[in-house]
């Protein structure tokens, strides 16, 4: 494809979330049309990349930080991106999937793996296979520098069309007064 | 009563000897978040929310509390006001499990109001995530301590107005909480008359009828003035507010 170094190369990742974020975002409908002309998706996951490239201009978060695979991830995302924006209130505040850490990791494996298991009840234990959980789940920006939020439980996609397009044309998006909500 | 004037942002304004610098800017259309506060029930200074600056005192002093003094220069909203009214909303928010998302009280909070209001956009402090309780061994309503903010309204409400004295505050500091009767289950208190007022003036979803589902228990907070003009003008006035 001609001229696709010169677009923005825009990344999304999905750690700790439902991918109700990533579905609102999918909700952009004929806008993503528009979108695929100014922009180039080097990472998401709609789209089979691998491994997080380098050099991203802007990269959307969506989940709170929950395993160490997401720990990790989220210091990849830092070195790489120019911009990181937290993309909905999981990443923003740790919101539902915060909600798990009054309890203890080890009541949380039981119940999901032993209690609620219909047919085989063994616990996860290679950490090589199956990323372990963190002991509480908590916002991004607890654990590397964030530098716009997109609030909402998921951001509408009006929301994300207006942090995209103020990203892409280099300011980074105020919330305070327009789309500031939480829920 | 003797007249008092005074300056608030720049520009003058008289009011009555005895009133609260919170009672004059609401007056005069002038903007302070508050939470702890509720017009009809005492004041009892306790959120900090409304703190303004007052020229020649290096204290910060609490709206709703201070009375008006002749010659007072007031400043209502200022970058060093504002900082400390996002600390405060950054830190309730921490030290609760508030979850807007899944809460009934959702679009209908004046936490989330006064987020949106000192633009809070992060939290910077770490969250807590308390192990606190629910109580819903009450016939008509639950008590979510996750979700309580401490304002005791719900305290005041119920012995000023209702005249239960149902609910105290027990603990200090972090371990601060509230407790019905003497700290047994809501549901099973003699002096409780299901009256609501309570579940009415609670700020966040700490407090909410039972059967609401997310974001569908609204607060009609108009009640209370209702109940105290009729008791104190014997005027019936309109509950809708
Ligand atoms: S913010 Fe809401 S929609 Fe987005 S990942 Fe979290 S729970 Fe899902
Ligand atoms: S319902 Fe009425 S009497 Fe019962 S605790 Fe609430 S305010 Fe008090
Ligand atoms: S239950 Fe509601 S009214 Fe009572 S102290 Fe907590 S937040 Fe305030
Ligand atoms: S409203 Fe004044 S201290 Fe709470």
């Amino acid at each position: 494809m001609a001229g696709t170094e010169t677009k923005p190369r825009v990344a999304t990742v999905w750690l700790g979330g439902c991918s109700g974020c990533h579905m609102s975002f999918l909700d952009l409908d004929e806008r993503l049309l528009d979108l695929a002309d100014k922009i180039q998706l080097v990472y998401s996951p709609i789209a089979d990349v691998k491994e997080f490239p380098q050099n991203v201009d802007i990269t959307l978060v969506e989940g709170a930080v929950t395993n160490d695979e997401n720990e990790e991830m989220a210091h990849i995302i830092r070195k790489h991106s120019r911009y990181v924006l937290s993309f909905g209130d999981c990443a923003t505040t740790g919101n539902v999937t915060a909600m798990r850490n009054r309890f203890g990791t080890e009541a949380l494996i039981d119940r999901a793996y032993q209690e609620l298991a219909d047919i085989s009840n063994s616990k996860p234990n290679d950490h090589t296979l199956i990323a372990q959980l963190l002991p509480q789940a908590i916002p991004l920006h607890h654990v590397i520098r964030v530098d716009a939020f997109l609030h909402g439980c998921p951001p509408t996609p009006d929301e994300i069309w207006f942090a995209i397009n103020e990203l892409l044309n280099g300011r980074i998006p105020v919330f305070n007064t327009q789309f500031l909500r939480y829920g | 009563m003797a007249v008092k004037t005074l300056t608030i942002n720049g520009d003058q304004y008289s009011a009555q000897e005895g009133e609260s610098i919170l009672a004059v800017c609401r007056q005069h259309h002038i903007p302070i978040p508050t939470l702890c506060h509720l017009e009809g029930l005492s004041t009892v200074g306790a959120c900090r929310l409304c703190v303004v600056q007052i020229e020649g005192n290096p204290r910060l002093l609490p709206a709703c509390t201070t009375k008006v003094e002749e010659g007072m220069i007031i400043q209502t909203s200022t970058p060093k006001l504002e900082k400390y009214r996002r600390m405060i909303v950054a830190l309730l928010a921490s030290e609760g499990n508030h979850v807007c998302a899944v809460c009934v009280a959702n679009n209908h909070c004046e936490l989330q109001d006064l987020a949106y209001q000192v633009g809070l956009v992060r939290v910077r402090y770490p969250y807590l995530y308390p192990d606190k309780k629910l109580d819903a061994t009450h016939r008509e309503y639950v008590m979510d301590h996750n979700r309580c903010v401490l304002c005791t309204r719900c305290v005041r409400v119920c012995d000023e107005v209702e005249g239960a004295h149902v609910w105290d505050v027990a603990g200090r500091g972090i371990n601060c909480e509230i407790v019905s009767g003497l700290g047994g289950n809501w549901g099973d208190t003699q002096t409780c008359t299901e009256c609501g007022k309570c579940v009415m003036v609670c700020p966040t979803g700490a407090l909410f009828e039972k059967g609401v589902t997310v974001s569908e228990m609204e607060k009609k907070k108009g009640f209370l003035k209702y109940i105290i003009t009729a008791r104190q003008k014997k005027e019936w006035i309109s509950q809708s507010e």
